[in-house]
């Protein structure tokens, strides 16, 4: 197993030609400064989290136009032959880490946390996770303990709720015209 | 000035926030300390980009950038639209290098279904890719000029790059967010007369790069305010992510057509241009450059392409590729595909990937997840410009207000790309 060194290293996952090292959250930036100072990458490409609400479950990935969407336990004409694993927690947070070196590699970083776990920030391993973790707390509202400047970046500062969720509807933003009052 | 800790020795980027300049607290009580809104509505941040600078006298003392003023939830709408309806999308974040933002979520949902694409379709994508990078080049030096006084620039770049909106239009009908590329290769065959019009452009465009290095490379005004201004080191650069001519103007050799090679990048000749001085002069000069060698790479394209006369120019899939309009009249089943295409998609295998091309402001990604659906899961763009901007309190330390304005136009930020 490549990468076993990695402090906190749950698992290693091979898919679609991508490595993926899924790591203790707990441990992330033991981790982070492993595989910075040790494997060499020293460049973090992307942070990019993502929400697995309903991962699995009816009423996603629907089918256009009917309201409680197809059911994903019953196959689909067009693929969809079986139904999408699990997945341990709600939210993944991955790290797209490159060695920007002569013998470039990129590999995943992920780690798995429920709704409000928090994690420790990466921002004192690579500065580029400054922006990358306000706007990962902005759309997902995951707090990135440590950050020292963990606010809204994209929307409002005083906007309410984290867009980017499963459960933060579309439309939900009532529509104003200038016409009325 | 310098009162904060350095995250290494040697190092430009404020502590403790990388992206943030504060006012040395010496200076903080002193009541010569202006802040001011640089922004967001001001003609040269390129778009909706705001600047809280503090300032003392004309030095800049403390900036903060802010964003978010052009937010439009790409992200979020993508997870509602079909795949094959989410390619409209990624065109629109960065309105300036549309055909590489296209590529790249075109490419991952091909690396997620595992389609092999036909040769012609390669050479075009890369054809096209490499028009566009001039394309969004010669946007971005006819406005940074501008910006510096060199008004006359503005309107010399747009008269090339009317010329490759000629080409696009020839090509994809529009001449921007052409929506070109589809999963499987292109939409349409290329257009007879093409490669003659692309040989004429490559002509006056090599031409043209020279003209543009005339006016400016001998131009006092011009030199004084790019040389040594803004200064970026190349482990800066690295620990802040930079990437495309913001990186190379660094000193740093990194070229994801180069280093990485996808498409056929690996057989074309090419150069990657890597200058020293992390100033903005150097980013001009590797803008200048990058220009002539994407001539270079759209001449090796054409040439290829011209021997393909004939070929395939999207794959033979049907469950994802739409079939050929005429066989709607005569074939039961192309019409079920067409249909089912049309209405429900085409369903994308379960997994992530995440996948970059060198767009004209550096390393774009696309990162997408797929339940099995026809919709995918989750989309996140690796913004090259986002990146870009976080640099800005790097760049502007001891800077004045007039280098503020140079820096800005030379890190290249695209706010569509930077809010998404």
């Amino acid at each position: 197993m490549a990468y076993e060194a990695t402090p906190g290293l749950v698992e290693t996952v091979e898919a679609h030609g991508e490595l993926t090292l899924v790591v203790d959250p707990a441990r992330i930036v033991e981790a982070c400064t492993h595989l910075r100072d040790v494997e060499g990458f020293n460049f973090l490409s992307d942070l990019s989290p993502t929400d697995y609400l309903g991962w699995a479950e009816k009423g996603v990935a629907g089918y256009y136009g009917t309201r409680p969407g197809r059911d994903m336990h019953r196959p689909g004409s067009q693929g969809m032959a079986r139904v999408p694993d699990p997945k341990p927690k709600r939210f993944a947070v991955n790290y797209h880490l490159l060695r920007l070196a002569d013998d470039p590699v990129r590999i995943r970083v992920q780690a798995w946390l429920d709704d409000r776990e928090e994690i420790d920030s990466v921002v004192g391993v690579w500065p580029t996770a400054d922006w990358f973790e306000r706007e990962a707390w902005d759309m997902f509202g995951i707090v990135f303990r440590g950050h020292p400047n963990l606010r809204r970046i994209l929307m409002e500062d005083d906007w309410e709720g984290h867009p980017l969720r499963k459960d933060y509807p579309i439309g939900g933003e009532p529509v104003r015209f200038s016409g009325e009052e | 000035m310098e009162s904060t800790a350095q995250i290494y020795e040697g190092s430009r980027i404020p502590s403790p926030i990388p992206t943030v300049l504060q006012v040395d607290p010496d200076k903080h009580d002193l009541e010569d300390i202006l802040t001011i809104n640089f922004g967001p509505n001001h003609p040269s941040t390129h778009g909706v980009l705001r600047l809280v600078v503090d300032l003392d006298g004309e030095m800049v003392a403390g900036l903060s950038a802010v964003i978010g003023y052009l937010h439009t939830g790409f992200e979020k709408t993508m997870e509602q639209k079909t795949w094959w309806k989410c390619i409209t999308y990624p065109e629109r974040i960065d309105y300036l290098s549309f055909q590489t933002n296209e590529l790249v979520f075109v490419l991952a949902i091909e690396k997620l279904l595992g389609l092999e694409t036909p040769r012609k379709a390669t050479w075009m994508r890369m054809c096209l890719s490499e028009l566009n990078r001039i394309h969004s080049h010669l946007v971005w030096l006819g406005t940074s000029a501008l910006e510096l006084g060199a008004i006359s620039m503005f309107w010399y770049t747009f008269d090339e790059r009317d010329a490759i909106l000629d080409l696009s239009e020839m090509v994809c009908g529009t001449r921007m967010h052409t929506r070109y590329f589809q999963a499987g290769g292109l939409a349409e065959d290329i257009p007879p007369g093409f490669y003659e019009n692309a040989r004429t452009f490559c002509k006056q465009m090599s031409k043209a790069v020279d003209e543009y290095e005339a006016i400016l490379d001998a131009n006092a005004i011009w030199l004084k305010r790019t040389k040594g201004i803004g200064l970026l080191s190349a482990d800066d650069a690295i620990a802040l992510g930079q990437s495309g001519p913001c990186l190379r103007a660094s000193g740093v050799n990194w070229d994801l057509r180069k280093n990485m090679p996808y498409l056929a990048y690996d057989e074309v000749d090419f150069d990657v241009p890597v200058y020293t001085g992390g100033d903005v002069y150097d980013r001009y000069k590797v803008h200048m450059d990058e220009m002539r060698q994407s001539v270079r790479i759209i001449a090796q394209c054409v040439d290829r392409l011209e021997e393909m006369e004939g070929e395939p120019w999207i794959a033979d899939d049907r469950k994802v590729v739409l079939p050929p309009r005429h066989e709607l009249h005569t074939s039961m089943e192309s019409l079920i595909h067409h249909f089912k295409i049309v209405t429900e998609g085409y369903s994308v295998p379960e997994g992530e990937v995440y996948v970059v091309v060198e767009s004209a402001r550096g390393e774009m990604g696309c990162y997408v997840v797929s339940d099995g659906g026809p919709k995918p899961w989750r989309v996140k763009f690796r913004a090259p410009s986002f990146v870009a901007l976080e640099a800005t309190a790097t760049c502007m330390r001891d800077a004045a207000v007039a280098d503020m304005i140079a820096i800005v136009g030379s890190l290249d930020g695209v706010m569509g790309e930077v809010d998404r």
